[in-house]
């Protein structure tokens, strides 16, 4: 749709005009000129900062390497072995799969509902709207610092709880062990929720009301409505979504790093939090950058497989275009 | 007459339902902003509070209310400084992000040669390599480059990153853009990097202001970078300077939480301003 759009935008008057053949080269030279002017520069920060990395990253995965002296202790493929094999590593995946697969479970019917409600016309509903938004565009740090404050042994959440009467449910939040990385998510779903929340609403708006109407009028229920018309119309916004909080989850760090570091023991360890703690912290950074060649390959495999699957419906999505 | 009589019923059912259903709207609606306004509440008015005070009981109302904690913050050099160096970082960053990014834009969406479409799949496959997972090579790179501890370096790496959704928006948008208003230019005898500065920049507008943005709180927000290549603490950034100073006066709960409460302020503040854009933005993601 856009190619046919943009070839009738570029088809250049001039060059439709005969003219004597010198003229056509020195066009065809300034054409060259304009463009290696515009797309160099981008070009060359693009290759440089983004896809250089994770050549480096490659190429340094195969040592032995600590940060000092030369890069001369080839290892081959030992660090991605060790990766397999290292407990800690093995736990962080499976931390992170959980706290991708709570996000997709808690985090998309939520948003779909509180964004359902705020499409409803009502008193404040702007207000609304920019509240639920606002702790997105927050640093995640302060966001982390915030809550690592309020989550403290009697702190601000244990005397809120202990006011609503809900004292006996009061638990060490950052240290059992068995509770940490279910904190994190809370902590996560109140930071990212609104994100969710504007995508959906404006996917909402861009549902035809007339829909809505005709099917009421046939005697819809409200209910009927929304399941069957505007859910399946929201189609490539969820798709969308889904596709963006899956590959932030599995990179999550901030809030994790700052709240709990991992800990305690591993027990909120996530596969960027171990990454850096093993390749920086410890300066095992050969082990480091394979694990991040690993956390690439998640985020690569899982984005071919969803493109393949669930956007290739959504034709004018770009993301299907670009691996296409 | 048929059709405005069931209008008429139509609207009155509306308008019950509309009654019925209004409270509990208001009730989840009430929550909502309870929940995501609470916490900010809370550091906010927390900060002005004694250490005794929040140890003793810290919801209510603070008794004593002090100044002193967000005085002193303000009062001494780091915050001044962190705030200075994350403005730094976010306008080099977002500066170098939208220029050569609507300029390689502007390329792709209207210029036909071959590799177009290659090149912006090139560009596109950025979003594919976040930030955070690179964060261990780029340290490597800067290092490489003697641009460890150096603002500049981070914000020349934010603009790399940056340039994957900048150009996808703003390439959609230029494309938009009939093709009889560049043919006008060219009759005129503007040539196409003239229409591109004259007539296409001011146009899309709307575009480079929502790609602005979402460069520039992309920036601001970014900690895990600074926190691997930063050392000296009056190079740090915003957010690392917020987690550093918790870790440093770890006892001084007050004063942790007046310096959050002051770290939240800008990005809030830009937010009020350019809520509409950020949601622009998202509403782009959607649309590719």
């Amino acid at each position: 749709m856009t190619t046919t759009q943009s070839a009738a935008a570029t088809g250049s008057p001039v060059a439709a005009v005969p003219r004597p053949s010198r003229g056509r080269r020195r066009l065809r030279l300034r054409k060259k000129l304009e463009l290696t002017f515009l797309l160099t520069p981008a070009l060359v920060l693009f290759v440089g900062f983004v896809l250089v990395p994770v050549v480096i990253a490659a190429w340094y995965s195969l040592y032995n390497y600590n940060g000092f002296g030369p890069l001369n202790d080839f290892v081959g493929l030992h660090n991605y072995k060790l990766a397999w094999n290292d407990p800690i590593f093995i736990n962080a995946v499976e931390h992170t799969l959980v706290l991708t697969g709570l996000s997709l479970a808690i985090q998309l019917p939520l948003s779909l509902a509180l964004a359902l409600l705020l499409n409803r016309d009502f008193r404040g509903r702007s207000f609304m709207r920019l509240v639920v938004f606002a702790p997105y565009v927050l640093p995640p740090a302060v966001t982390a610092v915030m809550w690592s404050l309020m989550l403290q042994p009697s702190g601000f959440v244990d005397q809120v709880m202990k006011a609503l009467g809900l004292g006996g449910e009061v638990q060490l939040w950052l240290a059992n062990i068995h509770l940490v990385l279910y904190t994190n998510f809370l902590v996560l779903t109140w930071q990212y929720i609104g994100f969710g929340i504007v995508l959906l609403l404006a996917g909402l708006q861009g549902i035809p009301v007339e829909l809505k109407e005709a099917a009421a009028i046939d005697g819809a229920t409200p209910w009927q409505v929304t399941r069957r018309i505007t859910i399946p119309l929201l189609g490539p916004t969820i798709r969308i979504w889904v596709f963006l909080t899956v590959i932030g989850s599995l990179q999550v760090f901030d809030i994790v790093w700052i709240l709990t570091g991992g800990g305690p023991g591993h027990s909120s360890m996530t596969m960027v939090t171990y990454m850096i703690l093993a390749g920086f912290r410890s300066l095992y950074i050969g082990y480091g950058t394979a694990l991040a060649v690993i956390i690439f390959a998640f985020c690569f495999v899982f984005s071919l497989l969803y493109q393949r699957f669930a956007l290739r419906r959504d034709t004018a999505g770009a993301l299907t275009r670009a691996v296409e | 007459m048929m059709a405005a009589a069931t209008a008429t019923r139509r609207r009155q059912t509306l308008q019950q339902r509309r009654w019925t259903i209004m409270p509990a709207t208001y009730l989840i609606a009430i929550v909502l902003v309870g929940i995501t306004l609470a916490p900010l509440l809370f550091v906010a008015v927390d900060g002005f509070r004694t250490n005794a005070d929040i140890n003793s009981s810290p919801i209510g109302v603070p008794h004593p209310w002090v100044l002193s904690n967000y005085t002193s913050i303000l009062g001494t050099a780091p915050f001044w400084q962190f705030l200075g160096n994350s403005a730094l970082v976010a306008v080099v960053a977002t500066t170098m992000a939208v220029v050569l990014g609507s300029m390689a834009a502007f390329a792709l969406s209207r210029y036909q040669f071959p590799g177009r479409e290659a090149i912006f799949t090139l560009f596109i496959s950025g979003l594919l390599f976040p930030l955070g997972v690179a964060a261990l090579p780029l340290y490597l790179l800067l290092q490489h480059l003697g641009l460890l501890d150096n603002q500049l370096g981070l914000a020349v790496v934010e603009a790399a990153f940056a340039l994957p959704v900048t150009m996808l928006i703003m390439r959609g948008f230029m494309r938009a853009i009939p093709g009889e208003l560049e043919d006008a230019a060219l009759v005129d005898g503007a040539g196409k990097l003239r229409f591109f500065v004259r007539i296409l920049v001011p146009l899309s507008r709307p575009a480079l202001v929502t790609v602005s943005l979402l460069a520039f709180v992309g920036s601001w927000n970014t900690y895990l970078l600074p926190l691997l290549i930063f050392t000296t603490p009056s190079h740090f950034t915003l957010p690392l300077g917020v987690a550093t100073y918790q870790t440093q006066f770890s006892t001084n709960t007050a004063a942790i939480l007046a310096f959050t409460a002051i770290a939240a302020i800008p990005a809030l503040g830009v937010f009020m301003f350019a809520e509409r854009y950020l949601v622009a933005g998202a509403a782009g993601a959607v649309k590719g």
